[in-house]
């Protein structure tokens, strides 16, 4: 099933264009990885799925995304509902700083998604339960976010991200921040999300977007080379370019 | 090779050596004047927290008060004190002649008729009998016991008579002068007579003043700066509104007294000398100051909190409000705090809205007149008699523990503040 379908996407930053004519499908319940070199513009196309592209003013996105077939670059669309439905995880953990609770309660605070005290216990738990937080910090729970480690940390982010049972998650380079062990732990927690969540995943690590993705795309100055199903694109691609930087020949 | 290497080092260190060397001397020297400052306001001023007191047996003699049998308290409202408090004063020396008379009731404050009422007042059994009366004495003598009176001028040149100085000293022979702890400088309004004197309005009217300008300045500024911080496109017209923000900030205060002048005077017709217009003109000055520390906090707030809001579906309204303005907010409030202080000590702009006005009444609301600090410092500085002197000490020993109170109780707040969000 095809959860987001983008097609001839452009994006310009004042003049500059960053992105031509992208147009890419997303499968449903599936990780898909967008790898390519630094300034691609893998992380504007990211950006551009939930909106926060918005945030940047000289920044203007022409095209369609559908999402649920319903093209969010419309006039009509609600960025605050699209965002609650699409959520996110940066590079660089940024939790509130304020306490674990409050981190995760905030989404579906604002949301207006839990009726109670205790529908709200509920989902933070149940959320730092999924993000695989739970047992390290339940009895901690209203001591600031921001005095975990930094694995812990986009956890954490991720438990943020999930709180409001989003469709799809977008996370932008999540690991570059981490170390291995933190990596490995986030790789195996974005493979148990993908069972209920979309997922589009930026990296700048082939072997993560081999070791997680079930779909690539590969991003190359603004223009999307090639994208089809992980193992073709790292055994067997069809666009000399993505061969070359996936041997590692440039990039 | 080696050898001149050896010498580049050492000419860095040396180099090094030196700048520490110009740093510390900086700081000492910064030290110093600090010193020297706080030592001269301080040897001046401490004297006026003493004020002298003539202790004069006075005769509360009914007939001379024109008071009749079993008088009513009002009565002794009415009654006439004046006599009996000359003939008081004039019987410290039973030989003196009319004009020694004239001179000995100069010894103490013009004040003394009420104190001799006050005493009665407060015990109406001493009609008929005498008492031991404390007299304020008259700013001279004060100056004279304090030891800061030139005694050795000749006659012609001082304010005290040396008939004056006989008497006064054969009373403190006698043990009849005392020096008390000078509450009326802190409980009365202002006075052409030094030993009267006090900053009772002054004080109420600076803390007015500052309460209406924090009123009126924080709000708008701190609106002003998450407007254009959060909310406002980058584009030309908010670029030339920043520029004369900055602007606004360099403008000399005496400017902005002007305009309080001409606008809330002149057109709007607000009570002239109140701290209420003085609060107003202040605020004017105060707002860019808030506007830029707090635009300079909402832009120190990194743009990851934000863009996580945002992600989560938090409207701009909800981001700002739950994230960025926490955030700043200690930045924001030690801007406020820093603004209040200048305006606290600000007293040009308060001179042009009539601040400067001789008031002798302590103002009760913003719409009294009143005098401020620093102003209630020029004034007294400006005045001829020596009492003055030290009062003007004093009044700044006053200020400055207002604005050392002040920045303390924003340093506590930020810090609990700082603890709070980090």
């Amino acid at each position: 099933m095809i959860k987001i379908k983008a097609k001839d996407v452009d994006v310009f930053y004042g003049k500059k264009q960053a992105l031509f004519n992208i147009s890419l499908d997303i499968e449903e319940n599936q990780v898909t990885a967008l790898i390519g070199p630094s300034g691609c513009g893998k992380s504007t196309f990211l950006r551009c799925l939930n909106r926060m592209n918005d945030v940047i003013d000289i920044c203007s996105v022409k095209g369609e995304i559908l999402i649920n077939d319903f093209n969010i670059n419309d006039k009509g669309c609600d960025v605050v509902r699209l965002r609650e439905k699409i959520g996110m995880v940066f590079q660089k953990p940024n939790p509130f700083p304020k306490t674990l609770y409050e981190n995760v309660s905030y989404g579906p605070t604002i949301h207006g998604i839990a009726q109670s005290k205790q529908e709200m216990d509920e989902i933070v738990e149940t959320s730092l339960k999924k993000a695989a937080l739970w047992e390290e910090v339940k009895d901690r729970l209203h001591e600031p976010g921001t005095g975990l480690s930094g694995g812990q940390q986009q956890r954490l982010c991720i438990a943020r991200a999930i709180s409001v049972r989003p469709e799809v998650i977008l996370m932008d380079e999540p690991c570059s921040a981490l170390d291995p062990i933190a990596t490995a732990q986030i790789e195996e927690l974005i493979d148990e999300l993908k069972k209920e969540h979309t997922i589009i995943i930026v990296t700048h690590s082939m072997a993560q977007a081999a070791r997680v993705s079930q779909n690539t795309g590969f991003f190359h100055l603004g223009q999307l080379i090639e994208h089809g199903s992980t193992d073709k694109i790292f055994k067997n691609p069809d666009n000399k370019k993505t061969q070359d930087y996936i041997t590692g020949r440039f990039g | 090779m080696n050898k001149n290497k050896e010498q580049l080092l050492n000419k860095r260190y040396k180099a090094e050596q030196r700048f520490r060397l110009y740093g510390q001397s900086a700081i000492f020297m910064a030290l110093l004047f600090l010193t020297i400052f706080i030592f001269k306001i301080f040897s001046t001023g401490y004297s006026a927290f003493q004020k002298t007191w003539l202790i004069v047996p006075v005769t509360f003699d009914a007939e001379l008060m024109m008071l009749e049998q079993n008088p009513s308290k009002e009565d002794i409202q009415d009654a006439d004190y004046y006599d009996i408090a000359l003939k008081s004063m004039a019987d410290l020396d039973p030989n003196a002649n009319e004009d020694q008379e004239n001179e000995l009731k100069r010894m103490v404050s013009y004040f003394f008729e009420k104190e001799i009422k006050n005493e009665l007042l407060n015990d109406p059994s001493l009609i008929g009998k005498t008492k031991e009366v404390y007299l304020t004495a008259s700013d001279d003598l004060d100056q004279v016991f304090k030891g800061n009176y030139p005694r050795d001028l000749p006659e012609d040149q001082r304010r005290v008579s040396d008939y004056q100085l006989k008497i006064f000293d054969q009373l403190v022979a006698n043990g009849k002068v005392e020096s008390k702890f000078n509450i009326s400088f802190f409980t009365n309004a202002d006075s052409r007579e030094a030993e009267l004197a006090g900053i009772a309005s002054s004080f109420m009217g600076s803390i007015f003043s500052i309460l209406v300008c924090l009123m009126i300045a924080f709000p708008v500024a701190v609106l002003a700066a998450i407007y254009l911080e959060e909310f406002a496109p980058k584009n030309r017209f908010t670029d030339f509104i920043e520029v004369n923000i900055n602007n606004l900030a360099a403008v000399p205060s005496i400017v902005f007294g002007l305009l309080g002048l001409g606008v809330l005077l002149a057109i709007f017709q607000l009570p002239r000398s109140t701290p209420l217009v003085g609060g107003i003109t202040l605020s004017l000055m105060t707002l860019p100051t808030i506007i830029i520390a707090a635009r300079a906090s909402l832009k120190a707030v990194p743009p990851s909190i934000r863009e996580a809001a945002l992600a989560m579906g938090a409207s701009r309204m909800q981001t700002t409000m739950h994230h960025t303005v926490p955030l700043s907010m200690p930045g924001t409030l030690s801007g406020t705090i820093i603004g209040l202080a200048q305006a606290l000590g600000e007293t040009a702009p308060l001179i042009l809205i009539g601040m400067v006005a001789f008031v002798n009444t302590i103002p009760g609301s913003p719409m009294d007149p009143a005098a401020s600090l620093p102003v209630q410092i020029y004034i007294w500085a400006e005045s001829a008699e020596r009492g003055f002197v030290e009062k003007v000490s004093a009044c700044i020993m006053v200020l400055l523990g207002f604005l050392i109170t002040m920045n303390l109780f924003a340093q506590i707040i930020r810090h609990k503040f700082e603890k709070k969000w980090s």
